[in-house]
């Protein structure tokens, strides 16, 4: 840990597909145990920031500092040196992702997919690992899961299986990207319940999400994007209960209603 | 109040019978013209375990394993330079796909066998110096083996490029983005998770090519490469019984062609374990189940 307390640094992050532009220089910083929900609209790039911050996508222009290192680059005499997505991959092994469709592994087992990172990527013994990951499957309620394959779940089994898999990689901070949108309203619950737990237990969390209430139980901040840019941050009282900017107020009437 | 239904009486199916039995009469009509041939058929079997046949059986799998296995590799290393972003390594591997698919196998293997003619001796040296690495007379190299070797193999690596490819094709994205998201490597994505789920999409086509390969190295006996059909020839020069040592060759393609096929369908299923719920039933399985479904099913009475 670097003396800021700064788990993560985004500095003035843009993106731009052709002429569109979709990060606009967005910053943002988190500190460790905070738990960050990303809120907007469609379209507002809350998703493409979020994937640039493990440089799943590059961006065009900006830093991402990852506990002091800037994630994709080498930091020598005062410049930045673009790194190998081989190098990239082992900064990546220090953060963890849990996607909208789950994308877990179907060839692997439950206990295969949380183990397949810890295993291959941080070649930490096997036996430890499998100990860890049958108490992460305990803790998302899937124990008696472990040898199923993910074809075998539901959406809401999977999505906590994915989750199990990111936690099991002892991430300095989580990013979910929309995690439970893709699934049937009656298993939403369950993810969420085991995000609050994360939350409870002080994992750091950066949560792009569509669901407000979640946000606003959990959240120890609330970010809202519109138009390829934040338009306003600060705690629940503040975004979600009384929202500064018209552009919140405006979407937090429609998205409520 | 219990309702009584009416007894039901099913469609019966007597096209089914007419055509069926039709067909029966056709094959006895074949069989028996077929028994009636000039041929002495009691000979096949001594052809069948004659040691020439059988160092013929063996050629011919020799060389379709090997040259299977070669182009399996050769294929994925085309199909990893089709999709890499250095635009001259996809160039590169169109142009090979284009040139090894596009000639006739027989055409590449007499190529590479008069290899000498235009190159009589191969030397591979250290450019700049008068080190050899390598220098020996072609003709010493390009035994009937390695020519048909490299015809086969070249042109099936061409076909095995483009199913690698379309397995490749075949994985979901956001596969590849959680294999990034756990920090896998390039190497790893592809080894731990890319190619175990192409594999389900690589198979079947390539059992389809194998089997081809098989029948193939009939080509090289052309040039005088050793293998079933060269092995028949070699006996019927001697005693003029061509059909009763091609039949006894044909039976051998047979025997092997169907062993091929029987592997196939066990690889296909070790890949597909994941969908063990929904799968395919194990072959006896699906042999039995097969045979206890009567055709014509009616309703109990």
């Amino acid at each position: 840990m670097n003396d800021s307390g700064l788990v993560l640094d985004a500095r003035k992050i843009t993106k731009a597909y052709g002429d569109h532009v979709v990060l606009n220089e967005v910053s943002l910083q988190v500190s460790t145990g905070e738990v960050v929900c990303i809120i907007g609209p469609s379209g507002a790039g809350k998703s493409t920031f979020l994937r640039t911050l493990n440089h799943l996508e590059k961006p065009d222009s900006g830093e991402v500092w990852v506990d002091g290192e800037p994630m994709g680059f080498r930091l020598r005499d005062g410049k930045l040196y673009e790194l190998s997505e081989r190098k990239v991959s082992a900064q990546r092994a220090k953060t963890a992702m849990v996607f909208q469709h789950f994308n877990l592994f179907p060839h692997l087992t439950v206990l295969d997919n949380v183990m397949e990172g810890p295993v291959r990527v941080q070649r930490r013994p096997a036996a430890t690992v499998r100990a860890e990951a049958l108490e992460v499957l305990a803790r998302v309620g899937l124990s008696e899961k472990a040898r199923a394959y993910p074809g075998q779940l539901s959406g809401g089994q999977r999505q906590r299986v994915a989750i199990a898999r990111a936690v099991a990689m002892k991430p300095l901070f989580l990013l979910f990207d929309e995690p439970t949108s893709a699934l049937d309203p009656e298993l939403v619950g369950e993810v969420l319940t085991v995000m609050s737990d994360l939350a409870a237990q002080g994992m750091t969390m950066l949560v792009v999400t569509h669901e407000i209430q979640f946000a606003r139980e959990v959240a120890d901040r609330v970010v809202f994007m519109a138009d390829a840019g934040i338009v306003e941050q600060g705690p629940v009282e503040q975004v979600l209960v009384a929202p500064q900017e018209a552009r919140t107020r405006q979407f937090l009437k429609r998205v409520l209603e | 109040m219990t309702q009584d239904l009416l007894p039901q009486v099913r469609l019966r199916h007597w096209g089914r019978w007419i055509s069926g039995v039709l067909i029966v009469l056709v094959l006895l009509a074949l069989s028996w013209g077929a028994a009636h041939g000039d041929i002495s058929y009691r000979d096949i079997p001594y052809y069948l375990w004659s040691p020439i046949i059988l160092k013929g059986l063996v050629g011919t799998i020799v060389l379709a394993v090997v040259a299977q296995g070669v182009a399996i590799v050769i294929g994925i290393l085309i199909a990893l330079m089709r999709i890499s972003h250095n635009p001259v390594a996809r160039v590169f591997a169109g142009a090979y796909t284009w040139l090894f698919r596009g000639l006739p196998v027989l055409l590449q293997i007499l190529l590479w066998y008069n290899l000498a003619l235009i190159y009589p001796r191969l030397t591979l040296g250290v450019p700049f110096t008068d080190l050899k690495v390598l220098d020996v007379e072609t003709n010493a190299v390009m035994t009937t083996f390695v020519a048909a070797f490299l015809g086969l193999a070249l042109n099936e690596s061409a076909y095995m490029a483009e199913i690698v490819r379309a397995g490749l094709k075949s994985v979901d994205k956001g596969q590849i983005e959680a294999a990034q998201s756990i920090g896998e490597t390039p190497a790893q994505r592809l080894r731990r998770i890319v190619l175990p789920q192409a594999m389900r999409v690589i198979i079947p086509p390539t059992g389809n090519d194998f089997i081809n390969m098989l029948k193939g190295t009939a080509m090289a006996s052309v040039i005088g490469y050793v293998e079933l059909i060269r092995a028949a020839n070699n006996i019927s020069s001697f005693n003029l019984q061509v059909m009763e040592t091609l039949i006894a060759a044909a039976i051998w393609y047979m025997v092997i062609v169907t062993v091929a096929s029987v592997g196939q369908y066990y690889l296909e299923r070790g890949f597909d374990r994941q969908d063990r719920r929904t799968g395919p039933a194990s072959l006896r399985r699906r042999i039995a189940l097969n045979l206890g479904r009567p055709p014509m099913v009616r309703s109990p009475q």
